[in-house]
């Protein structure tokens, strides 16, 4: 049977099947909802659209196959295989969003495991992600195409190969609808990135941090692997179906245990604390656009995880759950915004910044599976619909910054915040695209950052619908750490652009080689590819109610009840989460004010009074001497952090006596859970390998000894 | 939904707000004068500088970037919306949907992140000293201020400042604990976030304990006359969000004419007694050093938190 199984797998390589499709037990309460009917039969659409997006997911792959043809000659790379893979991309959102507003569909490749042959499906939320990972990879492969013109074709070929394996990979975990499929995409998308990562293999401290990844991406795969294990319960291969995992009944005890490891596993790859460790070693060490594509795109897909596996596979969410989640998204926000506020190296800050962004969309999550538990749909639906929106707004600007940190490296060798200054006078373009992701993760209205926010504060502020008093006064401290952790950002953005770009340029101290950068701003692809980005923020930010709207139809397929009709009547240009009296906010309106009256003062004060103007040296309270050695730099900026926060590092300064000649100062701040935690675990597993290295004698025929033994061991269990 | 009359309200109030803040200023000002036994300069003075400011000749520093000069027109325009959304004058005024008060911490927010990057513009020791000092202050008072703003929201079931204030204004008078700790934490974010004594000095001429005027300092003429115009604003801004908040009796609706006299009567009282405990309160405080500001506005954020979380212990 399985052989026969196997041998049609093999031959049948080009029939799709598409089968039942599974909408119809979907509630859909309004009309504009219902979906066409041609998309339900094979007749007048010649290729429905999870057909489509594995047509993307195979387009990359060959892809990733012509990049082995690179040579010096025909730079195949750059100016065809990336720019292909952004247009793949843009086809992928396309596919996304409109799969949000259909029914889901499955598909079934004949590959994979005998009698477990490969279960596809495309529903609204894998819908989301794709249209997320469309939006993201479309820029960051443009940007690509021209960040890599000066590679050697040696290492374009992998890079090419890698890249591209990462986004196909990236692809099917979404689209997967069984357990192995989703396992072997996942391990892929590891291993691709894992590879993307140690591009400069070379270089001790990369191999360190790539081999760190490559091992909490594991402990992750682990606990992600027995979570299915758990919801399988032990039938045959078959049960491993997404489906069948789904109608899965399981005690309180046996589902407690099944979010515990679904949401360890998918936190570690999220890079949740205290699972957090390898992402700023591993996102810094990456290319930069590769650094966007971990940070940004691959990050999102352990969110997916975690709401596919929680709200659809295991269900029946309690509010103990959903607490765990929300404080530890809480505490997770403000340490990644602490510590981010201590780095001085560039994509170290950001990476920082990537794990106090997860716990943002942790705390929406987790505040919808509080309200989900305590029967509150519509508030339940409000926190889920914030977390999924701050999953997209990071996705854009987190990539945009990585990129434009890209840029700057590309131009000046630079990395150290602390050796920049000036950056807007050479780099006008990256600085203006830089700012615009700066104010959007900054939560700062109009842009995109700060509706997702807005959204989670308006989820917290459900809180008086709580029946029980203990939980109604922690979800307002969650929002008061929030508060917290936004604001804390804002200072960090600051700190980035005024010490990178703005000020008086500095004297590197440790200088790159000369020749090798052009000191100028980026070039047109990239710039091309961080313009995309950036564009998003804006229009995300702008048009905040067209997103919801598209997101409650996610949340309805996900839980089965979406956001209160006179949320969704406000039209395009007010955003109501529940009612109007209770909270709107207008993007639009707010951005044409601030314009308006810019424009107006400026024409009034420089046209109509008087326009003069003279150029001459800064003031400076009179201050004739002012050197760039002066300013702030990036450690200075975040000594009152220092001085507050004190306790939460492991700080170590060495500050020279007053006598000194050539005084230096240093100042190592690291984190402390590195030693607390991981250092110690590390110690345990040597003691015990050496330990259990004593079972290994180096002799024939000890080890032959050992084999009977376990042979007749197990003929006496199995017999 | 909207209409011309509720427009023309709407114009009217961010007109009257604009022109008045300074008065608002200069009246602060005066008191403290003749709090220290001072005749002071009158209550139009602020007026005389903004004049001159705008008449001078605007003196740029060479490596000034687009940014530094532009901030004090976004500055500008931020407080502008900010004067139109606060109910000075009148409730449920058009554009008050357009932010609810989250988004205006977000718009105080954006201005302060702007004044502190163009502070760091021109990378002179005072400017980032300047933006690092404010950017600490503001990431204290930022949730301070939320978390006040959430005690009002929570009690009137809305984070729209037109329903709060209604149904604050309806309520008979009786004092709510969770609203009285809000308020003292709303008073102490009101002066850190507007640079007043015990935080920071408004007339101070000492640069190393500066710290709104630290960021300002490379400014000059109509950059400087909009910045300080911006920040009378700020101040109004603030004040009347206490006032609507905490007193919110006599604030008319929009587009409602005949009531617009008794609102101004009103207000002018309101602002009148508050601008005298103002400049009362700069009296007999003194200035803190930096590094007691943290402990300062974290009490205001601590107290702000008590506040919200009495509320769902007493539930009122």
């Amino acid at each position: 049977m399985r052989s026969r199984c196997g041998v049609r797998a093999a031959f049948a390589i080009i029939r799709i099947n598409i089968r039942a499709v599974l909408a119809s037990s979907e509630p859909h309460r309004r009309t504009d909802l219902t979906p066409s009917p041609r998309t339900h039969s094979m007749d007048t659409a010649a290729f429905a659209p999870a057909q489509l997006a594995v047509g993307v997911a195979v387009f990359w792959l060959s892809i990733a196959a012509a990049s082995l043809f690179e040579s010096e000659r025909l730079r195949l790379v750059n100016r065809v295989l990336f720019p292909a893979a952004a247009a793949a991309s843009l086809a992928l959102a396309v596919i996304g969003v409109r799969a949000i507003a259909e029914p889901a569909q499955t598909l079934l490749l004949p590959l994979g495991l005998p009698g477990l042959p490969f279960h596809l499906r495309l529903d609204p939320l894998a819908g989301f992600f794709l249209f997320l990972l469309g939006i993201g990879a479309a820029g960051i492969s443009i940007y690509a195409a021209g960040y890599f013109e000066r590679e050697t074709p040696q290492r374009l070929r992998l890079i090419g190969l890698q890249y591209h394996v990462f986004l196909a990979a990236m692809a099917l975990v979404v689209l997967a609808d069984d357990a192995y499929l989703f396992m072997v995409a996942w391990e892929s998308m590891a291993i691709a990135s894992y590879f993307l990562v140690t591009t400069d293999h070379r270089l001790a401290h990369i191999r360190a941090a790539g081999f760190l990844y490559l091992l909490i991406a594991h402990v992750g795969a682990i606990a992600i692997l027995l979570c299915f294990g758990i919801l399988q319960g032990g039938g045959g291969i078959e049960e491993y179906t997404f489906d069948a995992l789904r109608r899965a009944e399981l005690t309180p005890f046996w589902a407690t245990i099944a979010f515990v490891l679904a949401f360890a596993g998918f936190g570690a790859k999220a890079g949740m604390m205290p699972l957090h460790a390898w992402l700023p070693e591993a996102h810094p060490a990456a290319p930069s656009p590769v650094s966007a594509l971990m940070s940004g795109i691959m990050l999102k897909t352990a969110i997916y995880g975690m709401v596919r596996v929680i709200y659809d596979l295991i269900g029946n969410v309690t509010w103990q759950w959903g607490l765990t989640v929300a404080i530890t998204g809480a505490l997770t926000a403000l340490f990644g915004v602490l510590y981010a506020l201590m780095q001085h190296d560039l994509k170290r800050l950001l990476a920082y910044h990537s794990v106090e962004n997860i716990g943002i969309i942790l705390i929406g999550i987790g505040l919808s599976m509080v309200f989900l538990a305590t029967g509150h749909p519509a508030a339940a639906t409000l926190g889920l619909i914030a977390g999924l929106y701050h999953t997209l707004n990071h996705a854009v600007f987190k990539g945009l910054l990585f990129l434009g940190a890209g840029s700057i490296l590309h131009s000046t060798g630079l990395r150290d915040l602390n050796d920049m200054g000036g950056l807007i006078r050479r780099m006008p373009a990256t600085a203006a695209y830089f700012l615009v992701g700066a104010l959007a993760i900054s939560a700062l209205p109009p842009l995109n950052g700060f509706v997702s926010e807005w959204l989670t504060f308006q989820s917290a502020l459900q809180a008086v619908r709580l029946s029980d008093g203990v939980l109604r006064s922690l979800v307002p401290l969650i929002a008061a750490m929030l508060a917290l952790a936004g604001a804390l950002t804002a200072m960090c953005f600051v700190k980035v652009y005024g010490i990178a770009f703005l000020g008086q340029r500095r004297e590197p101290r440790h200088a790159p080689h000369a020749g090798q950068h052009s000191g100028g701003d980026a070039g047109v692809l990239e710039r091309l590819g961080m313009g995309w980005l950036a564009l998003w923020c804006l229009v995300l930010g702008i048009f905040p109610s067209t997103v919801v709207s598209l997101l409650d139809r996610v949340a309805v397929s996900v839980m089965g009840s979406g956001l209160p009709q006179a949320a969704l009547d406000s039209g395009w240009l007010w955003l109501v989460p529940v009612r109007a009296e209770e909270a709107s906010y207008a993007p639009l309106i707010f951005l044409v004010t601030v314009l308006a009256v810019f424009g107006l003062t400026f024409a009034g004060v420089r046209w109509i009074w008087h326009g003069r103007l003279r150029r001459a040296p800064p003031w400076d309270c009179g201050f004739p001497e002012q050197s760039a050695r002066m300013q702030d730099t990036a450690d200075a900026f975040g000594q009152p952090i220092r001085w507050i926060f004190g306790p939460i590092y492991r700080i170590r300064t060495r500050a020279p006596s007053p006598e000194d000649a050539q005084p230096r100062f240093d100042l190592k701040v690291e984190d402390r859970l590195w030693y607390a935690l991981y250092l110690p675990i590390a110690r345990l597993v040597e003691y015990v390998s050496a330990r259990v290295g004593w079972l290994q004698q180096g002799r024939i025929s000890i080890y032959l000894l050992y084999s009977f033994v376990t042979l007749i061991a197990l003929l006496l269990f199995v017999r | 939904m909207i209409d011309a009359a509720a427009i023309a309200f709407q114009i009217v109030q961010s007109i009257f707000v604009a022109a008045t803040a300074p008065l608002l200023l200069g009246w602060v000002n005066q008191c403290r004068c003749w709090l220290q036994n001072r005749s002071g300069p009158g209550v139009l003075q602020p007026y005389y500088v903004l004049g001159r400011l705008f008449h001078k000749e605007a003196v740029l520093a060479e490596n000034a970037s687009p940014l530094f000069w532009a901030t004090p027109y976004i500055l500008f325009g931020c407080m502008w919306l900010a004067g139109g959304i606060v109910p000075v004058l009148a409730t449920d005024l058009p554009f008050a949907p357009a932010a609810d008060i989250i988004a205006l911490v977000g718009v105080f927010a954006l201005a302060r992140v702007f004044i502190s990057l163009a502070a760091l513009d021109i990378g002179t020791s005072f400017g980032g000293l300047g933006a690092r000092r404010e950017m600490l202050v503001g990431f204290l008072a930022e949730p301070a201020m939320l978390m006040t703003l959430f005690t009002a929201a929570f009690i009137s079931g809305s984070t729209q400042l037109t329903t709060i204030v209604e149904s604050l204004a309806r309520r008979e008078f009786a004092i709510y604990p969770s609203l009285a700790f809000a308020a003292v934490a709303f008073l102490m974010v009101l002066l850190a976030e507007n640079a007043r004594i015990p935080v920071d000095n408004p007339a101070t001429h000492l640069e190393l304990t500066m710290i709104h005027e630290a960021m300002i300092l490379e400014y000059s003429a109509r950059h400087l006359a909009l910045i300080e115009w911006a920040s009378a604003i700020k101040l109004y801004a603030y004040m009347t969000i206490g006032l609507a908040l905490f007193v919110p009796w006599g604030i008319a609706q929009g587009g409602n004419w005949p009531a617009l006299p008794f609102a101004l009567a009103a207000l002018a009282l309101k602002l009148v007694v508050a601008g005298a405990g103002l400049a009362l309160i700069e009296t007999v405080s003194a200035k803190f050093r930096v590094f007691r500001a943290p402990e300062f506005l974290s009490t205001a954020f601590l107290l702000a938190v008590l506040g919200m979380l009495i509320h769902f212990l007493v539930g009122q």
